[in-house]
């Protein structure tokens, strides 16, 4: 049953990818784009990742739509159509693509519970976080406890990529606006 | 002799590869940056479906530890990938402030247009 | 923008139960799905939702933009410190959080919450400062 729910998500999930391939108009594709992050947080909360889900619903479809929206309004949502065939582009998709599956054939199968991903790291986790009665939902305590230097060097990308949005986008126009706006701004 | 147990127990690969592979070809055809950008959302959130589908156990149940359940999908990619997702946007929109700043200065977001503008000078 | 009175009215209903969603979801994230990143996301996504049906400068009156901005540092601020007190006492390594209580889960759950809290300060000024940046370049 779960993995014909999957399947028809992961199915939805490539429909809506195609469909972000051939849009031309930018604005459509960025609906499309928040269609795909919400059918993505359904997938993860089939595969029991509901912490994921909740980030990529509230991120993907809420946060990023809202600035990739303010941006085609600081640029525009028109595309030019391609001044190149496809082909070359195509091929190097097509070349990857079969290399990647011919990768998929020595992995174990969907759900396997005996599988190698399981038999490190995480079994030391779950009992730790038993035994010492540590938070229930173990993926906080190891986002913040077990591994809490990791998440250290998160939060200090996320710091930093801010800081360069701010240092971009906070200092003036330049050319055609420059003189009269920048009366505006002081 | 196709062994469709296997084919179906992949599905979930399958489908990884083929959003990694549709994100490739965005970022390599298209010239727009914003839709450039847009492709390698795509491929990022491939890698989250590679991440956490491997750790799902059929039967299992999310990661929170309660007495009445056993098996619990692996904890550690939900981690790796919770970041990810928030650091993801940080970049996109560090990558959309850059595209802001060269449509401003080009007036287009299209790379082709932009290397011409480059060789005329 | 004076004529959606539904979206008006509509964003007033939502606006409250969405802030109080946000802490729900921070301090209940020990117990189920959430924690600092997604709580944060929620707080910058009302007062975004604020700009947008209300306008950026009554925004900015809630949320105003120097103190955003100052924010933003903050977090990683805090989250950095939270491993000194165990570093300094030469009770532990960097990030260990065991002085900060004397039952051992007690004092984890401690460390966890400051931790936590540094992440959903960043995350929130962060995503609110990204925002505030797109929306004043569109408005020049």
């Amino acid at each position: 049953m779960i993995e014909l729910i999957e399947g028809v998500l992961l199915t939805m999930l490539a429909a809506v990818t195609i469909a972000i391939v051939r849009q031309h108009n930018l604005f459509g594709v960025v609906i499309l784009a928040g269609v795909y992050s919400f059918l993505m947080a359904s997938v993860l909360i089939v595969l029991d990742a509901v912490d994921v889900a909740m980030t990529e619903a509230s991120v993907g479809a809420g946060i990023s739509t809202v600035i990739l929206l303010a941006t085609l309004y600081l640029t525009g949502s028109r595309e030019d159509p391609p001044a190149h065939t496809p082909a070359l582009p195509l091929f190097v998709a097509t070349v990857t693509g079969a290399a990647l599956i011919w990768g998929t054939f020595q992995l174990p199968g969907f759900g396997v519970a005996h599988s190698p991903i399981h038999d490190h790291v995480a079994p030391a986790y779950l009992e730790a976080s038993t035994k010492h009665e540590m938070p229930p939902n173990v993926v906080t305590a190891v986002l913040a406890d077990f591994r809490g230097y990791d998440t250290l060097g998160e939060t200090t990308v996320i710091f930093t990529a801010g800081i360069g949005v701010m240092l971009l986008l906070r200092g003036r126009r330049k050319r055609q606006h420059g003189s009269a706006k920048e009366a505006s701004d002081t | 002799m196709i062994e469709w147990q296997a084919i179906v127990g992949h599905y979930n690969y399958y489908v990884t590869v083929f959003l990694m592979v549709a994100g490739l070809y965005i970022v390599i055809a298209h010239g727009n940056m914003i839709k450039s950008l847009i492709g390698l959302g795509l491929f990022q959130t491939s890698v989250y479906l590679l991440y956490i589908s491997p750790g799902k156990i059929v039967g299992g149940t999310a990661p929170i530890i309660d007495p009445k359940y056993t098996d619990y999908s692996n904890p550690l990619p939900h981690v790796l990938i919770l970041t990810a997702i928030v650091v993801g946007v940080a970049t996109l929109a560090l990558g959309l402030a850059l595209v802001v700043r060269i449509s401003e200065e080009y007036g287009t977001v299209d790379e082709d247009e932009i290397v011409a503008m480059d060789q005329d000078q | 923008m004076k004529l959606d009175l539904i979206l008006r009215v509509g964003t007033k209903l939502i606006l409250p139960f969405i802030l109080i969603f946000a802490p729900y979801v921070h301090f209940h994230g020990d117990y189920g799905p959430g924690g600092g990143f997604q709580a944060g996301v929620i707080i910058a996504a009302a007062i975004i939702l604020y700009a947008i049906v209300f306008g950026l400068d009554a925004a900015k009156r809630v949320a105003p933009q120097g103190l955003i901005e100052r924010l933003v540092p903050l977090g990683v601020l805090l989250y950095a410190s939270a491993g000194l007190p165990a570093m300094l006492s030469n009770k532990g390594r960097y990030l260990d959080y065991g002085v900060f209580g004397h039952h051992f889960a007690h004092a984890h759950e401690w460390g966890i919450l400051i931790v936590e809290t540094g992440v959903i300060i960043t995350v929130s000024s962060t995503m609110l400062a990204i925002f505030y940046a797109f929306a004043d370049r569109s408005r020049r």
